[in-house]
C-alpha cells in the first residue's frame, strides 16, 4: 500500500485516497470544433510510461481535496506533490511537498 | 530418543499430547516435531500427489513434509508446520493428508501409478474431456487435500494494529540482534520481529560460541538490553509475512496459539486477541531473516529420516531429541561438518560422512579427526533404503560432472541421513517488494539486489553464512539503517562480540546425483510437498516448457503452502543441466506473500460479523417499522419497500397502493433523495455545465428536471434542481447517487474549473422529506398549508414555495414521479416524524396510503419515467432515452462533443420503447433478452433486453420499458423474448402506459 503525502493532511495510506488518472490533461476549449479523432485522443487516450508519471489523486476520506503526484510508475517512488493548476515541477530532485503546513502531519496508528 | 540433558527444554513442565490419536509427552520449550523425535515417531505425513511416507525434514519455517492440523472443531487451524508449533498440554494434532489414515493409507496406491501421474497431469489427464473432470474433481479433492477448514464460527478474536518505527529488523537472529542493538542505542524507533518464541534464531540450535561462551547466551542479554531500551518493541512468535510499496510490512503475531484452546483467560489468554495483524511504516528495513539449508537432490530422498544437517543438529542442541541412532551425513560444503559433531556430541553414531568435495576445509577435517567420524571423500548419496524409514543409504563415487558411477561402491546401515547442500538465503521479503535477485556463483545461492525500497539485508540473508561476518554485517546495517532514517546521534561504543574465525573451503555445486538406474529417476525429489521430481523438471523442458515461469506453473514446483523455500534452488538448477544454461540466466520465479500462510481470522480482524458499511435510515423509518413495512437497500439506506397488510401477498399489496395513489392519496418517504446545496455567482454557469439543458431562464422558486453525462456522452444521473435565490440552488439526485454526483462536480470544480465561484454542501440527511400525491393531495395540503398558495396558478407544476405546513417550517416543492399532482414536503429532519404522523391522521379521511418504492417504480414506469441505473447502464445517450429535447445545441456541457461521434449518432442504437406483452398477465423478467425472429437458429440476434417490467393495477395489464435496437424507429414491430421453457410474444409501444396528455399532472 503507498504512502501518500496529502498536500493538506501529510501522509496517509493510499486507501483513504481515489486516483483520477494522468494530471495535466486539459478540457478542449471548443470542443465542437475538434475531429472526432481529436476528440477521442481527449477522451480515451493516456499515456502509459514506465518511469515517472503525473497523476490527479483525491483524499476522498480526508480533505477531499485534489492534487497531482509524480509517481515513478516503475518503483512506485512519489517523486513530487504539488497542487492542482501548478505546473509539473521538473524530477530529480527529492519529493517536493507543496505543504500549506508542514506540522500537519499526522498519523493513525500507534507511535513509538 | 531424549537426552539425559542439555537443551532449551524445561523438564519440570511435562506435557501430554496427542498425535494421529496417540498419547505422547514432552516438555516445555518443545515444538510438536520435536517432541514427535523425542517419542521416535518417523511417519508424519504423506505427500500431496504420491501419497509417499514422510517424515520430519527440517526445524523451522522452511518445512515441507511434516504438515499438520492443530485440535477440531471451531478453533482448529490446519496446514501448520510441525517445526513451529509449540508444545502445550492437551496438544491434540493430525497429519493433514492421510486420508484415511497415516499407517494405512489407501491412496499410496497412486505410488504404483506414479509413472502415469507426470508433470503437468493436472492439465493433461483431468481438463479433458471436460464433461469428467466434475467426477474426477471429488476424488481429486479428497486425495490431494490439505487441511481442512473449521466448519463452525471462529471463537477467537482478531486485531489489526499501526505502527511507524525508524527500523524495522525483521529477524532475531545473531545479524538481527546485533542490528537492532546498534540502531536501538542511537536512540531510533525500533521494532525486531522474530517467528521464534525466542530471540537467538540458529544460535538456539547451533554450539556456536560468542565471546567464549554459547551464542544462545549472548543472545539472551541481547534481548535483555533491547527490552530495556525505551525506544525499541521486540514482537517474539510474529512472522513478517509480507513488504509492501514504500515499507509497509505486514505481521502476523501469535500471541495465544502456544498456550492451546483450552487454556484460560487468568493464565495467560488475557481475553486479549488470539492473533494481530501488525501493519508497519518503516522508515528503513533490515531483513536479518537468515537462510535455509537445501537438500540434494537424489534417488528415495524423501524418505522418513533424510533431513537437513542443520535440522538434525538443532534438534540434539536445542531440544535434546535424537533423531536417530547411526547417522550419516552427505554433504558438498563444510557447514554439515559442525552438524556431524554435534550429532556424536549428542550421542547419535556417526557412521560416516559422505563428501562429494575431493577433500573438506581444515577447520572441517579437524571437527570430524575429533569425533572419529570417517569422511568418504568424493561420493554421494545414490538410493535410499527402507520404505517407512531410512535403513541404509547407497553411496558411490561422483566425477566431475556430477554423475554417480554406475553401480553402488558401498552400503551404510543408518536411521538417519542428514544432507546439506548449502544454504538459501531467505530472500522472500526482498523479493515481496519487487527487490532484484543476484546469483552468487561461488556459493551458490540468490543473494539480494537492488532494491527500489530503503531496505537492506544482513548475516545469512545476505549471503554471510560466518558468525562473526554475521554480527558484524548486523552491526553495520543497525548503524546505517538508523543514520539513513535520519537519527543523528550515535550510540554509546561498546566492545564487539567476539566469535571464531571460519575458514571454510568452497562448497561444491551438486544440486542432483542423477540416478543410473534407468527409468526410475521419478523418485528423486526436487520439491517435497508437491512431489515434483528431476525427471519431471527434464519432462516439463522436453514439452517445451523451458521458461522457469512455465516450468514452475506446469510442475507446480515450488507451489505448495511451503513455496519452495527448501527445493527452488535445486530446481531452477536441474533445469539449468537441462538447458545447458547456466543458473543466473535461466533466472528464478519470484516470491509472494505471505511468507509463511496466515489466517483468515487475523487478516479479517475485527471486520467480521455485521457488514460496516454504514446503515442509513430516515427521521420517518420508526414509523415504517411500526406499520410492518418490508424494507429494500438502496445504497446505504433502508427505505420501504412495500406495506402488507395482514394477510396480503406482496402484489396485493403493491396494487392496493398503486391504486390508492391515483385514486385517492399516496404518501412517499423521499428523504433519501440526495440532496446538494448550491451557492454562488458562479452557480448558474455550473448547472449549464454539467446538465445538457440550459439553466440561465430558470426563475427563482422554480424547478427543472435535467440529466447528466459523462464526458463519454452516457447519462449517468438526473433529477430535478429548484433555484432557491438569485446565487442559490437545490440540486436533487438518484438517492443512490447522491456522493458520486458531489464528488463528480468536486472533481471538475476543484480540477477543471477553480475559476469558479461555487460551494457545494451535501445536506441529504438535513431535510426529511415526504411525497403527498394522488387526487385528494391538494385538498390535504390546503388544510394543513398556513400560508402557502397551493392553486395551479400560484404553485404550478415544478414551482417551489416556502412556508409553514401543520405548522412546521417547509418548502413545499411541485415535482412529481408519478405523473399525478403531487407536492413534495421538505422540512428540517428533526421535523421528518411530525410531519409524516400528521399527514397520515389527517388524510385518514381522504383514504391516505403510504406507498413503497415499488409501487413508486410501477407508477413512474406507467408514464414511461426512467431510473438513472436502470433505464440506464453507462452505455445510453440522452437521445436514446428519447430525451433529445434535453440536449441544448446552443451551449457547450460535459459529454456534448462525444453525442455527435460517429458511434453515439448511429441511427441503429439501443433505444427506450415500451413492451405490450400478447398474454397480458405475462410480466417479463427484467434482463430478458429481446429477438425480433420467433424462431430464430443459434447464434440469435440479439436486439436489445428488458430494463423494467411490471404488472400494472391502473393500466389493468403488465407493462414494460426496454432498449431495444432502432426501437424508435420500430413503434408497432412484433418482438420475442426466449424464456426458459417458453417464447412470449411482445409489441413495441412508446413508453407511456397511462394519462399520455399529462392532465392529471398538471392538474
Ligand atoms: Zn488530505
Amino acid at each position: 500500500m503507498l504512502l501518500i503525502p496529502c498536500p493538506w493532511c501529510g501522509p496517509r495510506d493510499e486507501i483513504e485516497f481515489g486516483c483520477g488518472g494522468e494530471a495535466h490533461i486539459a478540457r478542449p476549449e471548443n470542443p465542437d470544433e475538434l475531429s472526432d479523432e481529436a476528440w477521442a485522443d481527449y477522451l480515451f487516450n493516456r499515456a502509459n510510461p514506465k518511469g515517472p508519471f503525473a497523476e490527479r489523486w483525491v483524499h476522498s476520506h480526508g480533505c477531499r481535496r485534489w492534487f497531482n503526484v509524480v509517481r515513478d510508475t516503475a518503483t512506485n517512488e512519489i517523486l513530487a506533490v504539488y497542487e492542482m493548476g501548478a505546473p509539473r515541477p521538473e524530477i530529480g530532485s527529492p519529493p517536493v511537498l507543496a505543504s500549506p503546513d508542514e506540522s500537519g502531519t499526522t498519523s493513525d496508528g500507534e507511535s513509538l | 530418543m531424549r537426552l539425559a540433558g542439555g537443551g532449551r527444554i524445561d523438564r519440570s513442565q511435562l506435557y501430554a499430547f496427542t498425535f494421529n490419536g496417540t498419547q505422547y509427552q514432552g516438555y516445555a520449550g518443545d515444538t510438536l516435531a520435536a517432541a514427535l523425535i523425542a517419542n521416535g515417531v518417523r511417519l508424519v505425513g504423506r505427500s500431496f500427489k504420491l501419497h509417499r511416507p514422510r517424515g520430519i525434514f527440517s526445524a523451522g519455517a522452511e518445512e515441507p513434509s511434516a504438515i499438520v492440523q492443530v485440535e477440531a472443531g471451531a478453533s482448529t487451524l490446519p496446514n501448520l508446520r510441525a517445526t513451529q508449533v509449540e508444545l502445550y498440554d492437551g496438544l491434540s494434532a493430525t497429519s493433514v493428508n492421510a486420508w484415511p489414515s497415516l499407517a494405512f493409507d489407501f491412496w499410496s496406491i497412486n505410488s504404483l501409478f506414479a509413472p502415469l501421474l507426470p508433470a503437468g497431469f493436472y492439465y493433461k489427464t483431468f481438463m479433458w474431456p471436460q464433461s469428467l473432470w466434475h467426477s474426477y474433481e471429488a476424488v481429486i479433492r479428497r486425495a490431494a487435500g490439505l487441511g481442512r477448514a473449521p466448519e463452525h464460527p471462529d471463537p477467537d478474536i482478531y486485531d489489526h494494529m499501526h505502527l511507524h518505527c525508524d527500523v524495522l529488523v525483521v529477524g532475531g537472529g545473531p545479524a538481527g540482534l546485533a542490528a537492532a542493538l546498534k540502531a536501538g542505542r542511537t536512540g531510533a524507533r525500533v521494532v525486531l520481529v522474530d517467528e521464534q518464541n525466542e530471540s537467538g534464531g540458529q544460535l538456539l540450535g547451533n554450539r556456536q560460541q560468542i565471546d567464549g561462551a554459547p551464542g544462545a547466551e549472548w543472545a539472551t542479554s541481547a534481548a535483555e538490553e533491547l527490552a530495556a531500551l525505551d525506544d525499541v518493541r521486540v514482537l517474539t512468535r510474529t512472522t513478517a509475512f509480507g513488504h509492501y510499496d514504500h515499507n509497509h510490512v505486514a505481521l502476523i503475531e501469535r500471541r495465544t496459539d502456544h498456550l492451546g484452546p483450552a487454556v484460560s483467560d487468568a493464565d495467560g489468554r488475557d481475553g486479549g486477541p488470539r492473533q494481530r495483524v501488525w501493519k508497519v511504516r518503516a522508515k528503513q528495513v533490515v531483513l536479518a531473516t537468515g537462510a535455509h539449508e537445501r537438500s540434494i537432490v537424489f534417488r528415495n530422498n524423501d524418505r522418513p529420516g533424510v533431513m537437513q544437517a542443520s535440522a538434525a543438529a538443532c534438534y540434539v542442541n536445542r531440544y535434546a531429541a535424537r533423531p536417530g541412532h547411526r547417522a550419516v551425513i552427505f554433504t558438498n560444503n563444510d557447514s554439515a561438518y559442525a552438524a556431524a559433531a554435534d550429532l556424536a556430541e549428542g550421542g547419535v553414531s556417526v557412521a560416516a560422512i559422505v563428501d562429494a568435495r575431493p577433500e573438506p576445509g581444515l577447520d572441517a577435517s579437524a571437527l570430524a579427526a575429533g569425533q572419529g567420524i570417517e569422511v568418504i571423500t568424493g561420493h554421494a548419496a545414490v538410493d535410499v533404503k527402507g520404505r517407512r524409514h531410512v535403513e541404509a543409504v547407497s553411496i558411490a563415487a561422483v566425477d566431475e560432472a556430477g554423475n554417480a558411477a554406475a553401480s553402488a561402491s558401498r552400503s551404510i546401515n543408518c536411521d538417519l541421513l542428514a544432507v546439506s547442500g548449502g544454504w538459501n538465503p531467505c530472500v522472500h521479503l526482498h523479493c515481496h517488494s519487487g527487490g532484484k535477485l543476484n546469483f552468487d556463483a561461488v556459493q551458490a545461492c540468490f543473494v539480494p539486489g537492488e532494491s527500489k525500497l530503503a531496505v537492506r539485508a544482513a548475516g545469512a540473508a545476505a549471503g554471510i553464512f560466518d558468525l562473526a561476518g554475521c554480527l558484524e554485517s548486523g552491526f553495520e546495517a543497525g548503524a546505517d539503517a538508523a543514520q539513513d532514517a535520519g537519527i543523528k546521534r550515535r550510540g554509546r561504543a561498546r566492545k564487539a562480540p567476539v566469535a571464531d574465525a571460519e575458514t571454510p573451503a568452497p562448497a561444491r555445486h551438486l544440486f542432483h546425483v542423477p540416478s543410473s538406474k534407468r527409468g526410475g529417476d521419478y523418485k528423486a525429489f526436487v520439491d517435497l510437498q508437491h512431489d515434483v521430481s528431476a525427471s519431471d523438471i527434464a519432462l516439463a523442458v522436453r514439452e517445451g516448457y523451458e521458461s522457469v515461469e512455465h516450468l514452475k506453473r506446469y510442475t507446480t514446483l515450488g507451489m505448495a503452502t511451503d513455496q519452495g523455500k527448501t527445493s527452488n534452488v535445486p530446481g531452477l538448477a536441474i533445469l539449468s543441466e537441462v538447458l545447458g544454461r547456466p543458473i543466473a540466466d535461466v533466472g528464478t520465479t519470484t516470491f509472494r506473500p505471505p511468507y509463511t500462510p496466515v489466517t483468515f481470522g487475523a487478516l479479517a480482524g475485527r471486520d467480521v460479523g455485521t457488514f460496516a458499511d454504514p446503515v442509513r435510515k430516515t427521521p420517518m423509518h420508526h414509523w415504517h417499522e411500526t406499520a410492518g413495512a418490508v424494507f429494500e437497500d438502496v445504497g446505504q439506506w433502508k427505505r420501504p419497500w412495500y406495506y402488507p397488510r395482514d394477510g396480503e401477498t406482496m402484489q396485493e399489496a403493491v396494487d392496493r397502493e398503486c391504486l390508492a395513489a391515483r385514486n385517492a392519496i399516496g404518501l412517499l418517504d423521499a428523504s433519501t433523495l440526495g440532496k446538494i446545496d448550491i451557492q454562488g455567482p458562479d452557480s448558474v454557469t455550473l448547472l449549464n455545465r454539467v446538465y445538457t439543458n440550459a439553466w440561465n431562464t430558470l426563475a427563482i422558486g422554480r424547478s427543472r428536471y435535467g440529466l447528466m453525462c459523462g464526458e463519454d456522452g452516457m447519462v449517468f444521473d438526473d433529477g430535478v434542481t429548484t433555484r432557491l435565490g438569485d446565487h442559490h440552488y437545490l440540486m436533487t439526485t438518484t438517492s443512490g447517487g447522491a456522493a458520486r454526483v458531489m464528488s463528480w462536480l468536486e472533481e471538475w470544480l476543484q480540477t477543471e474549473w477553480p475559476e469558479l465561484d461555487v460551494r457545494l454542501t451535501s445536506v441529504t440527511e438535513q431535510w426529511a422529506s415526504a411525497g403527498i400525491c394522488g387526487p385528494g393531495a391538494r385538498r390535504l395540503m390546503e388544510e394543513l398549508s398556513e400560508d402557502i398558495a397551493l392553486d395551479a396558478e400560484a404553485l404550478p407544476f415544478m414551482a417551489m414555495s416556502e412556508g409553514r405546513v401543520a405548522g412546521l417550517p417547509a418548502r413545499v416543492f411541485r415535482i412529481s414521479f408519478s405523473g399525478e399532482v403531487s407536492f413534495e414536503v421538505n422540512v428540517p429532519s428533526r421535523y421528518g416524524m411530525a410531519l409524516w404522523s400528521i399527514l397520515m391522521t389527517a388524510g385518514e379521511k381522504y383514504g391516505i396510503t403510504p406507498y413503497g418504492t415499488e409501487t413508486l417504480h410501477i407508477l413512474r414506469a406507467e408514464k414511461g419515467y426512467i431510473i438513472a441505473g436502470q433505464e440506464t447502464d453507462g452505455t445510453v445517450t440522452p437521445i436514446d432515452l428519447g430525451m433529445g429535447r434535453m440536449v441544448s445545441k446552443k451551449k457547450d456541457f460535459i459529454g456534448k462533443r462525444s453525442l455527435s461521434r460517429s458511434d453515439t449518432s448511429r441511427e441503429d442504437r439501443k433505444q427506450l420503447v415500451g413492451l405490450l406483452t400478447e398474454d397480458e398477465t405475462e410480466v417479463l423478467p427484467e434482463g430478458a433478452q429481446i429477438v425480433s425472429e420467433p424462431r430464430p437458429m443459434p447464434p440469435m440476434e440479439m436486439i436489445g433486453h428488458v430494463t423494467s417490467s411490471y404488472h400494472s393495477a391502473n393500466v389493468g395489464r403488465s407493462i414494460a420499458l426496454a432498449l431495444i435496437r432502432s426501437g424508435h424507429s420500430r413503434i408497432g414491430e412484433q418482438v420475442f423474448a426466449p424464456l426458459p421453457g417458453k417464447r412470449v410474444m411482445a409489441r413495441i409501444v412508446e413508453p407511456m402506459f397511462f394519462d399520455p396528455e399529462g392532465t392529471r399532472l398538471h392538474g
